[in-house]
Protein backbone atom coordinates (compact mmCIF):
# COMPACT_ATOMS: atom_id res chain seq x y z
CA UNK A 1 0.00 0.00 0.00
CA UNK A 2 1.21 3.26 -1.25
CA UNK A 3 1.54 5.63 2.14
CA UNK A 4 -0.79 8.16 0.21
CA UNK A 5 -3.38 5.66 0.50
CA UNK A 6 -2.59 4.31 4.45
CA UNK A 7 -5.66 5.25 6.52
CA UNK A 8 -3.19 5.34 9.20
CA UNK A 9 -0.64 7.81 7.79
CA UNK A 10 -3.77 9.74 6.57
CA UNK A 11 -4.59 10.24 10.70
CA UNK A 12 -0.95 10.34 11.91
CA UNK A 13 -1.10 13.34 9.35
CA UNK A 14 -3.30 15.16 10.26
CA UNK A 15 -2.93 14.63 14.17
CA UNK A 16 0.58 15.72 13.29
CA UNK A 17 -0.70 18.85 12.01
CA UNK A 18 -2.79 19.41 14.73
CA UNK A 19 -0.31 18.77 17.99
CA UNK A 20 2.55 20.27 16.07
CA UNK A 21 0.62 23.51 15.72
CA UNK A 22 0.16 23.65 19.63
CA UNK A 23 3.85 23.99 19.52
CA UNK A 24 3.17 27.98 18.86
CA UNK A 25 1.79 27.90 22.73
CA UNK A 26 4.50 26.26 24.09
CA UNK A 27 6.93 28.51 22.44
CA UNK A 28 5.38 31.58 23.69
CA UNK A 29 4.75 30.00 27.12
CA UNK A 30 8.16 28.95 28.12
CA UNK A 31 10.06 32.73 27.14
CA UNK A 32 7.52 34.18 29.24
CA UNK A 33 8.16 31.50 32.37
CA UNK A 34 11.71 32.69 32.47
CA UNK A 35 13.81 30.53 29.95
CA UNK A 36 15.70 31.56 26.76
CA UNK A 37 14.88 30.88 23.18
CA UNK A 38 17.94 28.00 23.16
CA UNK A 39 16.56 26.74 26.22
CA UNK A 40 12.95 26.48 24.90
CA UNK A 41 14.29 24.71 21.24
CA UNK A 42 16.35 22.10 23.47
CA UNK A 43 13.37 21.47 25.12
CA UNK A 44 11.35 20.85 22.41
CA UNK A 45 14.14 19.32 20.29
CA UNK A 46 15.75 16.98 23.11
CA UNK A 47 12.98 16.30 25.54
CA UNK A 48 10.14 16.37 22.82
CA UNK A 49 7.24 15.00 25.05
CA UNK A 50 4.57 18.03 25.60
CA UNK A 51 3.60 16.71 28.82
CA UNK A 52 6.94 16.83 30.20
CA UNK A 53 7.86 19.96 28.49
CA UNK A 54 4.49 21.84 29.77
CA UNK A 55 5.23 20.81 33.42
CA UNK A 56 9.11 22.21 33.13
CA UNK A 57 7.94 25.15 32.55
CA UNK A 58 5.19 25.34 34.47
CA UNK A 59 7.48 24.52 37.82
CA UNK A 60 9.65 27.37 36.77
CA UNK A 61 7.12 29.93 35.94
CA UNK A 62 6.26 29.22 39.21
CA UNK A 63 9.62 30.53 40.72
CA UNK A 64 10.42 26.69 41.24
CA UNK A 65 13.80 25.68 40.98
CA UNK A 66 15.25 23.61 37.71
CA UNK A 67 15.76 20.36 39.95
CA UNK A 68 12.30 20.56 40.95
CA UNK A 69 11.41 21.32 37.01
CA UNK A 70 13.11 18.64 35.87
CA UNK A 71 12.13 16.41 38.31
CA UNK A 72 8.33 17.19 37.69
CA UNK A 73 9.11 16.67 33.86
CA UNK A 74 10.97 13.21 34.57
CA UNK A 75 7.82 11.94 36.88
CA UNK A 76 5.52 13.24 34.18
CA UNK A 77 7.59 11.03 31.32
CA UNK A 78 7.24 8.12 32.85
CA UNK A 79 4.05 6.93 30.76
CA UNK A 80 6.32 7.05 27.78
CA UNK A 81 8.18 4.08 28.80
CA UNK A 82 5.39 1.82 29.34
CA UNK A 83 4.41 3.51 25.73
CA UNK A 84 7.86 2.30 24.80
CA UNK A 85 6.92 -1.12 26.09
CA UNK A 86 4.13 -1.79 23.81
CA UNK A 87 5.26 0.54 21.22
CA UNK A 88 8.23 -2.61 21.22
CA UNK A 89 6.13 -5.34 21.17
CA UNK A 90 3.77 -3.95 18.04
CA UNK A 91 6.44 -2.56 16.12
CA UNK A 92 9.50 -4.50 16.54
CA UNK A 93 11.87 -1.99 15.47
CA UNK A 94 15.77 -2.87 15.09
CA UNK A 95 19.17 -1.42 14.86
CA UNK A 96 19.06 2.48 14.41
CA UNK A 97 15.23 2.21 14.30
CA UNK A 98 14.57 1.72 17.89
CA UNK A 99 16.53 4.45 19.36
CA UNK A 100 14.53 6.71 16.47
CA UNK A 101 11.35 5.36 17.79
CA UNK A 102 12.43 5.72 21.58
CA UNK A 103 12.52 9.54 20.49
CA UNK A 104 9.41 9.63 18.93
CA UNK A 105 7.34 7.24 21.45
CA UNK A 106 4.48 10.14 22.80
CA UNK A 107 1.12 10.18 23.12
CA UNK A 108 -0.02 10.98 19.89
CA UNK A 109 2.65 8.71 17.84
CA UNK A 110 1.27 5.53 20.27
CA UNK A 111 -2.55 6.43 20.20
CA UNK A 112 -1.90 6.54 16.48
CA UNK A 113 0.06 3.37 16.55
CA UNK A 114 -2.04 1.44 18.63
CA UNK A 115 -5.39 2.33 17.28
CA UNK A 116 -4.44 0.08 13.94
CA UNK A 117 -5.02 -3.84 13.97
CA UNK A 118 -2.58 -4.46 11.04
CA UNK A 119 1.34 -4.55 11.69
CA UNK A 120 2.37 -2.33 8.74
CA UNK A 121 -0.62 -0.46 9.58
CA UNK A 122 0.71 0.02 12.80
CA UNK A 123 4.20 1.03 11.46
CA UNK A 124 2.71 3.81 9.40
CA UNK A 125 0.74 5.46 11.79
CA UNK A 126 3.14 5.67 14.10
CA UNK A 127 6.49 7.14 12.14
CA UNK A 128 4.07 9.58 10.43
CA UNK A 129 3.01 10.76 13.38
CA UNK A 130 6.15 10.94 15.25
CA UNK A 131 8.07 12.37 12.43
CA UNK A 132 5.08 14.83 11.39
CA UNK A 133 4.47 16.18 15.23
CA UNK A 134 8.73 16.37 15.98
CA UNK A 135 9.07 18.73 12.76
CA UNK A 136 5.94 20.58 13.27
CA UNK A 137 6.01 21.48 16.91
CA UNK A 138 9.86 22.23 16.28
CA UNK A 139 9.26 24.75 14.15
CA UNK A 140 5.93 25.89 16.16
CA UNK A 141 7.85 26.38 19.00
CA UNK A 142 10.64 28.39 17.21
CA UNK A 143 7.32 30.18 16.27
CA UNK A 144 5.67 30.67 19.41
CA UNK A 145 8.86 31.56 21.04
CA UNK A 146 9.85 34.52 18.88
CA UNK A 147 5.89 35.77 19.17
CA UNK A 148 6.42 35.70 23.13
CA UNK A 149 9.48 37.60 23.44
CA UNK A 150 8.14 40.07 21.17
CA UNK A 151 5.15 40.58 23.32
CA UNK A 152 6.89 41.43 26.17
CA UNK A 153 5.21 41.84 29.64
CA UNK A 154 3.59 38.29 29.52
CA UNK A 155 0.82 38.80 32.47
CA UNK A 156 -0.66 41.65 30.14
CA UNK A 157 -1.34 38.92 27.25
CA UNK A 158 -2.80 36.53 29.77
CA UNK A 159 -0.38 34.37 29.51
CA UNK A 160 -0.55 33.29 32.47
CA UNK A 161 -3.63 32.27 32.35
CA UNK A 162 -3.02 30.61 29.01
CA UNK A 163 -0.35 28.02 31.15
CA UNK A 164 -3.09 27.58 33.41
CA UNK A 165 -5.68 26.62 30.25
CA UNK A 166 -2.78 24.63 28.43
CA UNK A 167 -2.50 22.61 31.86
CA UNK A 168 -6.21 21.73 32.06
CA UNK A 169 -6.66 21.61 28.45
CA UNK A 170 -3.67 18.15 29.04
CA UNK A 171 -5.65 17.25 31.76
CA UNK A 172 -8.90 16.97 30.68
CA UNK A 173 -8.84 14.29 27.90
CA UNK A 174 -7.32 11.84 30.93
CA UNK A 175 -10.63 11.96 32.95
CA UNK A 176 -13.34 9.89 31.53
CA UNK A 177 -14.79 8.20 34.41
CA UNK A 178 -14.92 9.01 38.19
CA UNK A 179 -11.60 7.23 39.47
CA UNK A 180 -9.75 9.67 37.66
CA UNK A 181 -11.46 12.38 38.02
CA UNK A 182 -11.24 12.15 42.37
CA UNK A 183 -7.38 11.32 41.86
CA UNK A 184 -7.31 14.63 39.92
CA UNK A 185 -9.30 16.34 42.77
CA UNK A 186 -7.04 14.43 45.43
CA UNK A 187 -3.92 15.71 44.16
CA UNK A 188 -5.45 19.48 43.28
CA UNK A 189 -6.17 19.84 46.79
CA UNK A 190 -2.64 18.60 48.42
CA UNK A 191 -1.18 20.81 46.32
CA UNK A 192 -2.78 23.81 47.43
CA UNK A 193 -2.73 22.76 50.75
CA UNK A 194 1.16 22.03 50.39
CA UNK A 195 2.26 25.58 48.86
CA UNK A 196 2.39 27.70 51.98
CA UNK A 197 4.71 25.23 53.29
CA UNK A 198 7.22 24.39 50.93
CA UNK A 199 9.57 25.85 47.99
CA UNK A 200 8.01 26.73 44.66
CA UNK A 201 7.69 23.62 42.70
CA UNK A 202 7.74 20.95 45.12
CA UNK A 203 3.63 20.69 45.88
CA UNK A 204 4.09 19.10 42.62
CA UNK A 205 6.40 16.86 43.72
CA UNK A 206 4.17 16.47 46.62
CA UNK A 207 1.11 15.97 44.43
CA UNK A 208 3.07 12.89 42.19
CA UNK A 209 4.11 11.15 45.38
CA UNK A 210 0.38 10.72 46.31
CA UNK A 211 -0.43 9.68 42.63
CA UNK A 212 2.19 7.07 42.88
CA UNK A 213 1.37 5.79 45.94
CA UNK A 214 -2.66 5.66 45.21
CA UNK A 215 -1.65 4.13 42.14
CA UNK A 216 0.52 1.71 43.86
CA UNK A 217 -2.11 0.50 46.10
CA UNK A 218 -4.92 0.69 43.92
CA UNK A 219 -6.85 -2.80 43.10
CA UNK A 220 -7.76 -1.75 39.46
CA UNK A 221 -10.58 -3.41 37.22
CA UNK A 222 -7.40 -3.68 35.22
CA UNK A 223 -7.27 -6.47 32.83
CA UNK A 224 -4.12 -8.68 32.66
CA UNK A 225 -4.23 -8.20 28.30
CA UNK A 226 -4.40 -4.09 29.19
CA UNK A 227 -2.26 -3.31 32.06
CA UNK A 228 -3.49 0.23 32.50
CA UNK A 229 -5.97 0.79 29.65
CA UNK A 230 -9.12 0.03 31.18
CA UNK A 231 -11.11 2.73 30.17
CA UNK A 232 -10.39 5.14 32.98
CA UNK A 233 -8.61 7.73 31.48
CA UNK A 234 -5.18 6.02 32.15
CA UNK A 235 -4.07 5.99 28.45
CA UNK A 236 -3.02 8.23 25.70
CA UNK A 237 -4.51 11.52 25.84
CA UNK A 238 -5.66 11.48 22.35
CA UNK A 239 -8.04 9.46 20.31
CA UNK A 240 -7.17 9.59 16.54
CA UNK A 241 -10.11 7.92 15.76
CA UNK A 242 -12.59 9.22 17.28
CA UNK A 243 -13.78 10.93 14.36
CA UNK A 244 -14.85 7.82 12.33
CA UNK A 245 -15.81 5.30 15.00
CA UNK A 246 -17.91 3.41 13.34
CA UNK A 247 -14.82 2.19 10.93
CA UNK A 248 -12.72 1.86 13.80
CA UNK A 249 -10.74 -1.57 14.15
CA UNK A 250 -11.12 -3.50 17.19
CA UNK A 251 -9.29 -3.04 19.60
CA UNK A 252 -5.41 -3.54 18.88
CA UNK A 253 -3.51 -6.48 21.03
CA UNK A 254 -1.53 -4.95 23.91
CA UNK A 255 0.92 -6.92 25.59
CA UNK A 256 0.23 -10.24 26.67
CA UNK A 257 -2.46 -10.47 23.92
CA UNK A 258 -1.62 -12.19 20.64
CA UNK A 259 1.79 -10.84 21.52
CA UNK A 260 4.72 -13.23 22.73
CA UNK A 261 6.43 -10.18 24.14
CA UNK B 1 23.35 29.09 33.46
CA UNK B 2 22.08 26.08 35.92
CA UNK B 3 18.89 26.37 34.39
CA UNK B 4 20.95 24.93 31.52
CA UNK B 5 21.86 21.67 33.19
CA UNK B 6 18.66 20.82 34.33
CA UNK B 7 16.96 21.54 30.86
CA UNK B 8 19.42 19.22 29.56
CA UNK B 9 19.44 16.63 32.53
CA UNK B 10 15.55 16.81 32.16
CA UNK B 11 15.85 15.94 27.77
CA UNK B 12 17.78 13.11 29.18
CA UNK B 13 15.89 11.50 31.43
CA UNK B 14 13.08 11.61 28.80
CA UNK B 15 14.83 9.85 26.65
CA UNK B 16 15.92 7.36 28.91
CA UNK B 17 12.97 6.64 29.78
CA UNK B 18 11.36 6.06 26.51
CA UNK B 19 14.27 4.24 25.82
CA UNK B 20 14.28 1.46 28.39
CA UNK B 21 10.44 0.60 27.05
CA UNK B 22 12.10 -0.49 24.24
CA UNK B 23 15.12 -2.14 25.72
CA UNK B 24 13.83 -3.95 28.88
CA UNK B 25 12.27 -6.87 28.32
CA UNK B 26 8.58 -6.64 28.20
CA UNK B 27 7.91 -9.17 31.14
CA UNK B 28 10.38 -7.04 33.70
CA UNK B 29 8.39 -3.59 33.07
CA UNK B 30 4.93 -5.45 31.89
CA UNK B 31 3.05 -5.18 35.24
CA UNK B 32 -0.48 -3.99 35.58
CA UNK B 33 1.32 -2.00 38.97
CA UNK B 34 3.72 -0.45 37.05
CA UNK B 35 1.08 0.70 34.25
CA UNK B 36 -1.26 1.94 36.72
CA UNK B 37 1.18 4.06 38.93
CA UNK B 38 2.42 5.84 35.22
CA UNK B 39 -1.15 6.25 34.95
CA UNK B 40 -2.24 8.26 38.21
CA UNK B 41 1.44 10.18 38.17
CA UNK B 42 -0.06 11.78 34.90
CA UNK B 43 -3.40 12.26 36.27
CA UNK B 44 -1.91 13.78 39.56
CA UNK B 45 0.86 16.06 38.30
CA UNK B 46 -1.25 17.35 35.41
CA UNK B 47 -3.90 18.61 38.00
CA UNK B 48 -0.97 19.55 40.63
CA UNK B 49 0.63 21.73 38.14
CA UNK B 50 -2.92 23.26 36.73
CA UNK B 51 -3.61 24.32 40.32
CA UNK B 52 -0.38 25.66 40.74
CA UNK B 53 -0.26 27.60 37.80
CA UNK B 54 -4.21 28.71 38.35
CA UNK B 55 -3.33 29.77 42.32
CA UNK B 56 -0.04 29.79 43.53
CA UNK B 57 2.24 32.73 43.60
CA UNK B 58 5.34 31.80 45.70
CA UNK B 59 4.21 29.79 48.36
CA UNK B 60 1.18 32.13 49.10
CA UNK B 61 -2.36 30.45 46.95
CA UNK B 62 -4.16 33.59 46.11
CA UNK B 63 -7.33 34.17 44.00
CA UNK B 64 -6.64 36.30 41.08
CA UNK B 65 -7.43 36.65 37.15
CA UNK B 66 -5.47 33.38 36.38
CA UNK B 67 -8.80 31.50 38.42
CA UNK B 68 -11.26 33.26 35.83
CA UNK B 69 -8.42 31.66 33.35
CA UNK B 70 -9.05 28.43 34.89
CA UNK B 71 -13.10 28.76 34.29
CA UNK B 72 -12.90 30.09 31.14
CA UNK B 73 -11.10 27.41 30.21
CA UNK B 74 -13.06 24.55 31.29
CA UNK B 75 -16.12 26.15 29.44
CA UNK B 76 -14.37 25.76 26.59
CA UNK B 77 -13.30 22.04 26.91
CA UNK B 78 -16.79 21.41 28.18
CA UNK B 79 -18.23 22.42 24.76
CA UNK B 80 -14.79 20.50 23.14
CA UNK B 81 -13.22 23.53 22.01
CA UNK B 82 -9.98 22.12 20.47
CA UNK B 83 -6.90 22.66 22.37
CA UNK B 84 -5.36 25.99 20.95
CA UNK B 85 -8.28 27.51 21.34
CA UNK B 86 -8.53 26.68 24.95
CA UNK B 87 -5.46 28.02 25.41
CA UNK B 88 -6.09 31.16 23.92
CA UNK B 89 -9.43 31.43 25.59
CA UNK B 90 -7.51 31.28 28.76
CA UNK B 91 -5.21 33.97 27.98
CA UNK B 92 -7.80 36.40 26.37
CA UNK B 93 -9.82 35.63 30.11
CA UNK B 94 -6.73 36.54 31.97
CA UNK B 95 -6.21 39.58 30.16
CA UNK B 96 -9.89 40.79 30.15
CA UNK B 97 -9.98 40.21 33.88
CA UNK B 98 -6.93 42.70 34.28
CA UNK B 99 -8.28 45.28 32.15
CA UNK B 100 -11.34 45.27 34.34
CA UNK B 101 -9.27 45.70 37.41
CA UNK B 102 -9.02 42.11 38.59
CA UNK B 103 -5.12 41.83 39.92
Amino acid sequence: MKLRESPAAKIGASIAVATGLYGVSFGALSVASGLSFWQTMALSFLLFSGGSQFAFIGVVAGGGSGVAAMSASALLGIRNGVYGMQLNALLRPTGWRRFASAHLTIDESTATATGQADPAEQRRGFWVAGLGIFIFWNVMTAVGAVIGNALGDPKQWGLDGAAVAAFLGLLWPRIKAFQPAAIAVVCAVVTLLAVPFVPPGVPILVAALVAGLIGWFRHGRTPDHAPGHVDDGLEPDIEPYRHDAGARPPRPARLGQGEDA
Amino acid sequence: MSMWIWVLVAALLAYLTKLLGYLVPAKVLANPRMSRVAGTLTIGLLASLTVVNAAATGTAVVLDARAGALAAAAVALWFKAPFLLVVLVGALAAAGLRLLGWP
